[in-house]
């Protein structure tokens, strides 16, 4: 087996074994040439459109290391704006959120439309004729495309369709989607977290079934104290669960949960009161969608995550998490809680609390997760031990959720983006 | 207008004091008779520092059954993120006895609490919006919410202790 170094992965599908060299986590200059690789030319979520739900309204955040301004124009439509003056550099837009007819620099006091046109330029008069107001508007990605109501942006011009992209990820996203008839909406509420840990953990942990028993031991006590028995909910059992690569480095583990699940899967911690009004709700779904697909949205979870860095959990509640490396060793996380937008505040009152007995970095298993991390992350300093193992499953004929084929799709898509040879010829010739 | 009488400053700063230093010497069962049999315990969004855990996304919101649980779990083996134990130290400050409303008296009170862990050392920073009832001699808490003026959990990553 060829442990050169040099590699990023060893992918021995003929011995079944699979590896990834440590230094993918801690090396500087990994992160630098993932910035260019990975983050530049992939699709990369930036926000949901429900976020925005009124013209003129504006949330300015950072999407891939770049500051941001997710706007609804006065014309209705979504658009990415790159928060920068097109002057001098400034942050056009300062606020967190909120709604605005125009964005002004306070440097120099440009002044651009909600749809981003530079609409004022104090002193016009002393420029030249070559300089064209109609040029000098905020900049946007190359790329920005909208899927069910997630919307990413691409860096790179010439990158494959945002609906090509996504690959076998839409049928998941659209199990998501289809929970409301009305459109699914981000829940007021930004959980902004951290780990000191590479982001990459981060994707393995997100649909990693194999840690959930060891991990979140405490998790699962707690469900027991109030009357759920996670034992009888047969996490393994093959027929009620499955892991599939969806393509281009996405991939899900999809399977029947002990938890209870807002969207029409009644547990008796909800309340006997609730079970009749959970019983109409999936009757609902049985008439939209017919048994099979009702009993798919209703009583399976998934955890899908979408290359490189965005993450949808349809489990206990839906979290859409996304994340971004400061440094080899630190990651930002920012989650949200999504949810049907027709949903009675009772129930959503409900979906919340179930959100928070595992999600977030406050809630019953996340700061394990996180812990763990970072423990990962300190135990790397050992760099006699150079590689990590991912084999799990690798030669069973259909992996288990608590197999490792989710993360070998995400690895085989990274190394391929990471030694591509073109990018490399370019930049020499640059 | 309401009847119940304000306790003095003193009286609260008396249960805010002993509260940190129960929270701080992990006497995590002792400080559950601080509290009501019907206690809340809340941590809002940091940009939704106003917000009702009802219809917004907190990072801790917790009824009576999950405070309990929460001990139940800090105090077991399996709580990763808590085993090995932080350190934690909690300045409390500027405490105020606002109004009674109703039964309820509702206190403010600044607070800096240091984690200590794995030699980095965090700081969560903000103010407590309790509300306190009498019971008979002793001033028991009904609610209390940590609001943070950290705009992110950042670096600290999560809330892994009693905040």
């Amino acid at each position: 087996m060829d442990k050169s170094a040099e590699n990023y992965i060893i992918d021995d599908q003929d011995a079944g074994l699979f590896r990834v060299n440590r230094r993918a986590f801690t090396d500087p200059e990994c992160l630098h040439e993932e910035r260019r690789r990975v983050f530049d030319k992939c699709w990369i979520y930036v926000g949901h459109e429900s976020e925005v739900p009124h013209a003129s309204d504006y949330r300015s955040r950072n999407v891939a290391g770049r500051p941001m301004i997710l706007a609804r124009g006065d014309d209705s439509v979504v658009r990415v704006l790159l928060n920068t003056c097109t002057h001098r550099g400034s942050l056009v837009c300062r606020q967190k959120s909120g709604n605005a007819r125009t964005f002004q620099c306070p440097y120099h006091a440009w002044t651009y439309n909600s749809r981003g046109q530079l609409v004022g330029v104090p002193g016009e008069d002393s420029y030249s004729d070559a300089f064209k107001r109609d040029e000098m508007g905020l900049a946007s990605p190359p790329q920005v495309d909208n899927y069910r109501g997630f919307i990413f942006a691409c860096f790179d011009p010439a990158a494959q369709s945002l609906y090509d992209y996504l690959a076998g990820a839409r049928e998941y996203l659209d199990l998501v989607a289809d929970q409301s008839e009305l459109g699914m909406k981000i829940v007021a509420g930004q959980q902004s977290y951290s780990a000191r840990a590479n982001w990459k953990l981060l994707v393995e942990n997100s649909y990693d079934g194999y840690h959930g028993l060891p991990t979140h031991q405490r998790y699962f006590s707690f469900l027991n104290d109030i009357g759920i028995d996670f034992k009888n909910s047969n996490l393994t059992a093959p027929a009620r669960q499955q892991a599939v690569d969806l393509g281009n480095g996405h991939a899900v583990v999809e399977y029947q949960s002990a938890w209870g699940r807002p969207i029409a899967h009644w547990v008796a911690p909800f309340g006997e009161h609730r079970k009749e009004h959970f019983e109409q709700l999936r009757r609902r779904f049985d008439e939209r969608f017919g048994p099979e697909r009702a009993r798919r949205i209703c009583e399976t979870s998934r955890n899908l995550g979408i290359f490189p860095n965005l993450v949808i959990n349809d489990i206990m509640a839906i979290t859409v998490r996304t994340f971004y490396p400061v440094s080899p060793d630190y990651m930002e996380v920012n989650a949200w809680a999504l949810a049907p937008a027709d949903e009675s505040a009772e129930d959503s009152a409900l979906r919340l609390d179930n959100f928070l007995t595992f999600l977030g970095p406050g809630g019953f298993a996340t700061p394990d997760d996180v812990e763990m991390l970072e423990s990962c992350q300190r135990g790397f300093a050992n760099r006699e031990v150079g590689w990590s193992d991912i084999s799990r499953g690798m030669k069973r004929e259909h992996p288990s959720i608590t197999d490792e084929l989710q993360m070998r799709a995400f690895w085989r898509r990274w190394n391929q983006l990471m030694t591509e040879p073109q990018l490399r010829r370019a930049r020499k010739a640059a | 207008m309401s009847t119940t009488e304000l306790p003095s400053r003193n009286e609260v700063e008396d249960l805010l004091y002993k509260e940190a230093a129960l929270l701080d010497e992990w006497r995590l069962d002792e400080w559950l008779e601080l509290l009501t049999e019907d206690a809340v315990y809340e941590v809002p969004p940091t940009d939704v520092p106003e917000g009702d855990s009802r219809n917004t996304l907190f990072i801790i919101a917790d009824d009576a059954v999950r405070i309990r649980s929460r001990v139940k779990q800090l105090l077991g083996k399996a709580a990763w993120s808590e085993n090995p134990r932080s350190r934690t130290r909690r300045m409390i400050a500027n405490v105020r006895v606002v109004a009674a409303v109703g039964e309820n008296i509702l206190v403010t009170a600044n607070f800096a609490v240091h984690r200590m862990r794995y030699e980095s050392v965090d700081t969560y920073i903000g103010h407590y919006d309790y509300k306190l009832v009498r019971k008979g001699n002793d001033l028991k808490i009904r609610e209390r919410r940590a609001i943070l003026d950290n705009e992110a959990l950042r670096p600290h990553g999560k809330i892994s202790f009693i905040l």
